[in-house]
This record gives C-alpha cells, structure tokens and sequence, in this order.
C-alpha cells in the first residue's frame, strides 16, 4: 500500500515538472521515463514514507488541503507578517515560552499544526510533545500565561489540523 | 495594466524580505530573529514568485504561445509549495536547537521549557 502511494506521488512530481514538452501536455517517451523513475523511487523509499500514508491519496483531502492554504492560512501569514512589520517598527515586544496543551492523535495532525503555528501570528514551536499532548511555543506577545487550549495561540487550526490528517 | 499588478506584486514581496532584514537588526535574541526571518521571508518570497507566474501567464496568453512560459509558470509554483513546507520546519529546529544549548529568552515573562530539554 505505501508502494501504491510514494509511486502515486513521485509520478505526479514528474508530470507536474515535464509539462509542457509535447503542446502543453507530456510526450509518450516521457511518460515512460516518468513510470520507470517513480517505480525506482518508490522501490527504494517505500519503507520510509510509513504505513498509513494513503490515506493522502484522498482527493477530497487534497480539495481540503487546498481551501486550507489559501483561505485560513493564508489569511493567518496576512496577520503575522503585519504582526510582525509592527513590532520591527515599534519593538513593543513581551516575549515567552508557553505550554499549549492540544488534543491530536497522529504525527501528521501535530506536523500541520506546528507549522500553521510557525507562519501565522507571533507564534513560534519550539518544541513538540506528542507523548504528553502538548506544543512548546514562543510567543513574541504574552497575553495570557497557561492557555487552557490553542485557541488563543492558533485561531481554528487546531480544529483543521484534526481533520486534515486524519 | 498588467506591469501594475506585477509592480504591486514585486513591491510588496521586497517590502517584506526587506522588513525581515530590519527585523534581524532589531530584535535583541535569537527566538525574536527567528520570528522575522521565517514569516517575512516566506510571506515575501511568495508574492515574488506570484509576480513571476502572473508575468509567465500574460505573456504565454498574450504575447507568445510557447510552452516554456508555462513552464516556467509551473515551475516557480512549485518553489512556493516547498518553501512553505520546510521553511517553518527549519525554524523549529533552529529554536528547539538553540533552547537545547541553553539560549535562555531574552526578557521572558515566562518560560515552561525551563529544565525539561
């Protein structure tokens, strides 16, 4: 099953990166080359990748994926990066490193997670806890000390991740 | 028209990345540089490539039917999916390895890792 999907991905990479070689779509000896190199790549990788990995092969997760970079999280970086032009310009800062506990299951849910809680508002993870359900963040603007939940840190994200990486 | 919106584009992307370098001088420890570095740098640099993609789609729709714009289109689209997905990873690395080696937070009103890394 993980063969199924690094083959699906690695094959999807090629063709996104050769369009455009035949008019606007793939030439065959292209295509060929694109199935031999993904077979290759998925024969070597296929153990690395982990074992619930196709579950990503849902396209109505990718739809999901997609509404979630360019409206809430997109949104998100609009925020911080004047978040952040302000506090260059002021240098109004009350920095802090504080514990957000969190309530994910996998590995996948805590990656999106701490990555949307890196790009978006005075927020940085330092460190990830999923042993005891909990993300280490550096906030640049203390507001309230032991957050109860991630709303104030993370907005909705915590409600996306969960669904996302399911 | 069309030099407007690539103009408007290129503006605010450098405006950001340059905003990132002031942020760098400014800001008095590692984990505040940290904050400036990745969010403006990856905010700005996608505007740059969206510049880049507008400016490729015009020219292949209205200037010159090659495939290679689209090409380059495509490709400089991909540039922002993989910037977004390891430019906040390398930033938690940089922090939790610099927390690791005993960087305390400059001015922290709080500070739960004390002791736990």
């Amino acid at each position: 099953m993980s063969f199924i999907a690094v083959f699906i991905w690695s094959f999807v990479l090629w063709l996104v990166l050769t369009a455009g070689s035949k008019g606007l779509l793939w030439s065959p000896e292209e295509l060929a080359a694109g199935l031999i190199f993904s077979g290759v790549i998925a024969l070597t990788t296929k153990d690395i990748i982990g074992e619930k990995a196709a579950r990503f092969l849902n396209p109505a997760k990718w739809v999901g994926f997609v509404i979630y970079a360019i409206g809430p999280l997109f949104w998100g970086m609009v925020k911080a990066n004047l978040d952040v032009a302000y506090r260059v310009i002021t240098g109004r800062i009350k920095p802090g490193i504080v514990r957000v506990p969190v309530d994910l299951e996998n590995d996948a849910q805590y990656t999106i997670l701490s990555n949307s809680i890196t790009l978006t508002p005075g927020t940085l993870t330092i460190d990830a806890c999923p042993e005891e359900k909990a993300l280490y963040v550096h906030w640049i603007n203390v507001t309230e000390k032991e957050p109860k939940s991630s709303e104030v840190i993370a907005g909705s994200f915590e409600k996306w991740a969960r669904r996302l990486g399911r | 028209m069309i030099e407007w919106l690539i103009g408007i584009f290129l503006a605010i992307g450098v405006i950001f990345n340059l905003l990132a370098s002031i942020g760098l001088l400014r800001f008095p420890d590692v984990y505040t540089r940290i904050h400036a570095a990745t969010k403006c740098t990856t905010f700005g640099t996608i505007f740059i490539v969206l510049a880049t993609v507008t400016y490729a789609i015009y020219s292949y729709f209205w200037v010159e039917k090659d495939p290679s714009w689209i090409t380059i289109g495509i490709h400089s689209a991909l540039v922002v999916i993989f910037l977004v997905l390891t430019n906040p990873v390398g930033a938690h690395a940089l922090g939790r390895a610099a927390r690791k080696s005993g960087i305390l937070p400059y001015g922290a009103v709080i500070d739960e890792l004390e002791g736990r890394l």
